[in-house]
């Protein structure tokens, strides 16, 4: 299924909670029920009170998390009075999903649904073009519907040049088979949800499910939306959207200091140039570590701008992390010049002074490669040692990383 | 012989006079590439001193066709200009454009390689280090001092890895390096390069440069598989990537079975290619490969 994964492929994203899709939706005309967020009981009954109001007292507690399953998880409760829902939201906080903590509940007006329906649209990476996906069978997990009933799931390929217009909306819901009059009716949401998509700059925009209520008006009563964090220079409000508490404290660090950092689960820090060759570093180390019991450490990409304030920052982060035993810094000098990778170095040690305390293997190649050794030969610093080789320098690292 | 870019190719650079553009356009000229202008149009009609050579600059892509011949443009301009950047590029019919901008938004790619589809334009890139001929030119960003001309044609989703794979191969030499860029919408692919390569006569054997994330790797065994006679060894980086994780490049995301490692590295297997666990194996492979041939 490569459609369907691909929606998880689409780069430096961000994810939206449920609440922040529903409130993106609301501002592009989608339609969609009352909703408020709640971080405690107290509020969720407060705001149940004035939802409710709309529904006969009835509301939904949706646990706000970026995972799916969350309904089976228990994470999704009914409530007919505001004090039910505050019992409900407290039993929902501080619920573990699949290893993400509840720390918001969304208290959404309560629907009476007749049918369920699911759409989407994402980037298809393989045909470099948007796919938009349509099934009247909405509700269950779309992975397990595309697996097991593949032709309950009209796949219409988008034209990013022209996009769901009336003519395309038209045979989405035509080819999943809906009749015309109910085709008529959701055609249009379609095409609010593609304003969403192109006007936000997100690469999927999903709602399962797209509910048609008992007095027939189509609702999009979940959302999906992953945004396209290239695209923040247009969307300066984007940035209020991400979950910077969710991020691991040193990822988050990384990220202040505009770090390409990933934390792993290893010994061996890693600094290297272009994100292929790092990967492939983490590679070589994993390999290379075999016969230690030890593993990379972090993802840690410092692309062109190899000069002392970033290495130092980059060395900062790895050196906070307490697993860490040794440090690899593999850079091959393209247009990084080799002479100022190992000046940063040298800086960066001056900087961190007391604070560089894990040996550091480094390993130059290319671009002015002799006078970067050169000048890391002068240094002598007993932390430091030159191996010429990415596979010897990656063994050195591991050995390191053992004692 | 060489694929997409040789000696008598005519470069213009968009972004020339910009701080990426201007030193990236003395070390093509340094590489040897004839560069015959940029384009500029608030600057159309001043020249700028590049490299000890006085460059024209040409307020369009078209303008500067007509007047320079050119056949390749290399662009260097900032994400939020590169869409137009490049519909330019596509309207004025260019036969090669090179897109080195990194951070470029999904959306304008997807735009702009959609609308070259039936056009005269071949598009390399975005987020990539673009393309080298050793010995006769280079449009992009890749060193011309790793390695020389030689039997081997290589193409990579990586620019780091492009040089390391390079040097790691620089007793032997290229006919031309490509690196393709690992943005999820890309122009030229994988198979674009292996088919050009698979044509060129001089050519002996193809390295190809892959990582996780996507399916191009795949696709891409399944083109070996049918189309391609030369042999093919082949480098997937990120075996040890944890799923779920996005590591740098905009493409290289693991979910699941399907894009990881492990599973471009067997289907390049199945289709006879010989994939190495690190860059120094996959280029031992690879030099036992031309041993025989030689």
């Amino acid at each position: 299924m490569r459609e369907v994964d691909s929606r998880d492929e689409d780069g430096f994203r961000v994810d939206l909670f449920e609440y922040q899709a529903r409130d993106m939706f609301e501002a592009h005309g989608v339609p969609v029920l009352a909703g408020q967020i709640a971080t405690t009981a107290e509020q969720a009954e407060k705001a149940a009170a004035e939802i409710g109001a709309k529904s006969g007292g009835v509301t939904v507690v949706k646990a706000q998390v970026k995972t799916g399953g969350r309904g089976k998880a228990g994470g999704v409760k009914v409530a007919k009075s505001p004090e039910e829902a505050r019992d409900r939201a407290a039993e929902i906080l501080g619920m573990d999903i699949k290893g993400h903590t509840v720390g918001t509940v969304m208290i959404a007006q309560g629907a009476d649904i007749k049918e369920e329906y699911y759409f989407s649209v994402l980037l298809d990476r393989a045909n470099r073009s948007y796919l938009a996906m349509c099934s009247k069978e909405g509700g269950m997990e779309i992975e397990q519907l595309a697996v097991e009933r593949p032709d309950a799931l009209a796949r219409v390929a988008v034209d990013p040049n022209v996009g769901i217009d009336a003519a395309k909306a038209k045979e989405i819901v035509d080819t999943a088979g809906f009749d015309a009059e109910l085709g008529a009716k959701i055609a249009p949401v379609l095409q609010k949800l593609w304003d969403v998509y192109r006007e936000e700059d997100a690469t999927l925009v999903e709602v399962n499910p797209l509910v048609q209520t008992g007095a027939g008006d189509i609702v999009a009563l979940d959302g999906k939306v992953t945004l396209d964090e290239n695209a923040d220079f247009r969307h300066p409000d984007h940035e209020a959207l991400e979950d910077t508490a969710a991020a691991d404290p040193l990822e988050a660090k990384a990220k202040a200091k505009n770090l390409n950092y990933v934390k792993l689960d290893g010994q061996v820090g890693i600094i290297g140039n272009g994100a292929g060759l790092v990967m492939s570093t983490l590679d070589v180390v994993a390999y290379a570590g075999e016969q230690y019991g030890v593993k990379p450490a972090n993802f840690l990409d410092i692309g062109g701008g190899a000069n002392a304030q970033v290495m130092a920052d980059g060395l900062d982060v790895i050196l906070g992390d307490e697993q860490v035993k040794s440090v690899f810094v593999n850079v091959f000098g393209g247009i990084t010049a080799c002479d100022d990778v190992a000046n940063g170095i040298k800086g960066a040690l001056e900087i961190l002074g007391d604070n560089a305390t894990k040996p550091l293997v480094v390993r130059l190649d290319g671009n002015n490669v002799e006078q970067g050794r050169a000048i890391l030969n002068e240094l002598a610093h007993p932390l430091v040692t030159q191996v010429d080789t990415m596979d010897g320098a990656a063994a050195r690292a591991a050995e390191l990383a053992s004692k | 012989m060489a694929i997409f870019l040789d000696a008598d190719s005519k470069i213009i650079v968009q972004g020339m006079t910009g701080g990426m553009g201007s030193k990236h356009t003395a070390l093509m000229l340094e590489a040897g590439s004839n560069i015959v202008g940029g384009v500029n149009a608030r600057k159309a009609g001043t020249t700028a001193e590049i490299g000890g050579k006085e460059l024209p600059v040409y307020g369009t892509v078209k303008e500067a066709m007509e007047a320079t011949g050119a056949n390749v443009s290399v662009a260097f301009v900032p994400p939020k200009f590169a869409k137009d950047a490049a519909i330019e590029a596509i309207d004025a019919e260019i036969p090669l454009l090179v897109v080195i901008t990194e951070g470029i938004p999904v959306k304008d790619s997807a735009e702009f390689y959609n609308y070259s589809i039936g056009k005269k334009t071949r598009i390399i890139g975005p987020n990539c280090p673009g393309i080298i001929t050793p010995g006769e030119s280079l449009a992009g960003i890749t060193p011309h001092t790793i390695a020389g001309k030689g039997p081997i044609g290589l193409v990579s989703k990586s620019g780091t890895l492009t040089y390391q794979m390079m040097y790691e191969l620089r007793d032997y030499g290229f006919t031309t390096g490509i690196g393709i860029g690992g943005d999820p919408v890309i122009g030229t692919t994988h198979i674009d390069a292996l088919e050009a390569f698979e044509a060129d006569p001089d050519t002996k054997a193809i390295v190809m440069i892959g990582e996780i994330g996507g399916d191009a790797e795949e696709r891409a065994a399944a083109y070996i598989k049918e189309h391609v006679t030369k042999p093919v060894v082949g480098y997937v980086a990120g075996f040890t990537a944890p799923e779920g994780k996005t590591m740098g490049h905009a493409g290289a995301i693991v979910s699941g079975s399907s894009g990881t490692a492990a599973a471009k590295k067997e289907a390049l297997e199945a289709a006879g290619v010989k994939v190495g666990k690190t860059p120094s194996e996959t280029a031992e492979l690879m030099r036992e490969i031309l041993k025989n041939l030689a």
